[in-house]
């Protein structure tokens, strides 16, 4: 097997994958390869036939293919090389990236690697549903393929557990198709998706939202016949007593995605168990130098314009990494209070630097706090924080003065 | 009358109160922009929604090709458009934009392909 040399290899052609590639390449940066293994390029924007992405990036409200599309334009357009049917099935620290296709085994030496396979989606297993196994029971994104990319449908009685934003836009999807979808369980005490697809996903339809309910048991032999569903308490236990059984054939499971990291893990990555991703810098940069992560497979985003802007910086930094390196970044940045992570990790202290986070539960009328050392160095109100809603804060470079480590809280006035 | 909205015209979902008197809106508070505005008060007369789907597709590399509306339409009118678009067929090739039924019952708007599909090989 020959070894092809490359400065930057990427892995995945979605969003993140293709906005890097059209940045680099502006950047300067020639000899870049993308790797994807499903049939085309776009991700999952292929399956995502709804309205709503680019608003922020493109100014305008576009379906998921139309938006890959502009991308995957540029990519062509560019002349930058892909593969698509090619798995990558190994990657090293020194930056060798093995993949297999139809025409066999390859080798390739990177400068760079840059790491934007999203993520996949949590499944029935992960949250252990007591009961049977019959047909009948989809993950958000499977019944999506299903219904938008190969023309079946999955269900006629439909019961939703989850309330993430792709189980609302299926519930949405199945309604226009012509199913009955009986209703979304929330086992948390809030919503998981954004505000406006409750609006038009499920009020929009009459579809009821019950929080603090899941799924305790599933029946049926062959095919689903009902789920058991329970109330839980504020420790997310199902209380004895409230179950109510509800007829379905078909039970949507929207409860959550998960960074897909194994090739990461493989090269030695250091992942954050808080966000499932790499720990980076603000240049996006893993723990593995020449290693860097955007978008889902870093943390996962609410909104596909975010995971293209998130994976543009990033182009910016490799280009700059290929040519002269970068700067090392050794201030670690923690979180406290009710900050649930922050991306970056690891900041050099040298540049602006904005911090994306999440906050662990519904909050209002808090601030955010940042300090270095005991010196508060950046603050701002936030009316409204939402776990479904990533929030960013910006530290700017001339208050970060000590090197000390940098820490993120929440304030209640 | 008050009534709270949650805006869908972009991801930050304002919360919108909104005070109205039959179909007139005397006020709206809680938008971060203008639009907020406007959609409460066209909420408030006759909500308006686009929809996306998909239409058959015959001789494609994939048995359909996704489609959307070229503007909003009155939301009682989904259920109606949606038959529509489900009795449609197209012939591939199919290239983004491409309209697939034109003024569709009359609303004024569009279905367009929002998808390039090739002729199966």
């Amino acid at each position: 097997m020959n070894t092809i040399k490359k400065q930057v290899v990427i892995i995945g052609g979605g969003p993140g994958g293709l906005a890097a590639a059209v940045k680099l390449k502006k950047a300067g940066v020639d000899d870049i390869l993308i790797l994807e293994r499903e049939h085309e390029l776009g991700g999952i924007l292929r399956q995502c036939i709804h309205d709503g992405f680019g608003l922020t990036r493109f100014g305008e409200t576009l379906s998921g293919p139309e938006y890959a599309q502009r991308f995957i334009d540029e990519v062509k357009a560019l002349g930058i090389e892909y593969k698509t049917d090619t798995t990558v099935i190994g990657l090293t620290k020194d930056k060798k990236v093995t993949a297999v296709s139809r025409d066999g085994l390859m080798e390739y030496q990177a400068d760079a690697v840059i790491l934007t396979m999203g993520c996949r989606e949590r499944t029935r297993g992960a949250l252990s549903i007591p009961g049977e196994r019959p047909a009948g029971v989809f993950t958000a994104g499977v019944a999506q393929t299903y219904i938008n990319l190969k023309n079946k449908m999955v269900g006629r009685k439909v019961i939703i557990l989850g309330s993430g934003d792709i189980g609302m836009i299926m519930a949405r999807r199945m309604t226009l198709e012509g199913a009955k979808v009986e209703a979304v369980f929330e086992i948390q005490p809030y919503p998981s998706g954004l505000p406006r697809n409750i609006e038009q996903c499920l009020n929009d339809y009459g579809i009821p939202l019950f929080l603090s309910h899941t799924v305790t048991k599933i029946k049926g032999h062959h095919r689903l016949e009902a789920v058991e569903v329970s109330q839980v308490d504020e420790k997310l236990n199902p209380i004895p007593g409230t179950e109510k059984e509800y007829e379905c054939d078909t039970l949507i499971l929207s409860v959550g995605l998960i960074p897909e990291n194994e090739l990461s893990l493989m090269a030695g990555v250091e992942l954050d168990p808080r966000t499932k991703g790499a720990i980076v810098d603000e240049f996006c940069q893993t723990t593995v130098p020449g290693i860097f992560a955007a978008g889902n497979v870093l943390h996962v985003h609410d909104l596909v314009d975010f995971v293209s802007l998130e994976a543009e910086k990033l182009a910016d930094a490799v280009a700059r990494f290929v040519k002269e390196g970068l700067p090392k970044a050794e201030i670690t940045v923690e979180t406290a209070g009710f900050v649930g992570y922050t991306v970056p990790q690891q900041i050099t202290g040298d540049a602006d630097v904005i911090l994306s986070f999440r906050p662990r539960k519904p909050m209002r009328d808090k601030y955010i706090d940042v300090y270095q050392g005991e010196t508060l160095i950046a603050s701002k109100k936030y009316v409204k924080l939402l776990p479904a809603e990533m929030e960013k804060i910006k530290i700017p470079a001339e208050k970060m003065v000590s090197g000390a480590n940098i820490k993120v809280v929440t304030r209640d006035e | 009358m008050n009534r709270t909205l949650t805006c869908i015209l972009c991801p930050n979902g304002c919360e919108l109160e909104v005070v109205y008197e039959g179909n007139e809106v005397q006020s709206v508070s809680g938008n971060k922009c203008p639009k907020g505005a406007g959609y409460a008060e066209q909420e408030i007369k006759n909500p308006m929604r686009n929809i996306a789907s998909s239409v058959k597709l015959e001789e494609g590399s994939m048995p359909l090709v996704s489609v959307r509306l070229t503007g909003p339409i009155p939301k009682a009118k989904i259920m109606d458009v949606m038959a529509e678009i489900r009795s449609a067929s197209v012939t591939a090739p199919v290239k983004i934009g491409d309209v697939v039924i034109a003024d569709v019952l009359g609303l004024g708007v569009d279905v367009v392909a929002t998808r390039n599909v090739g002729r199966r090989s």
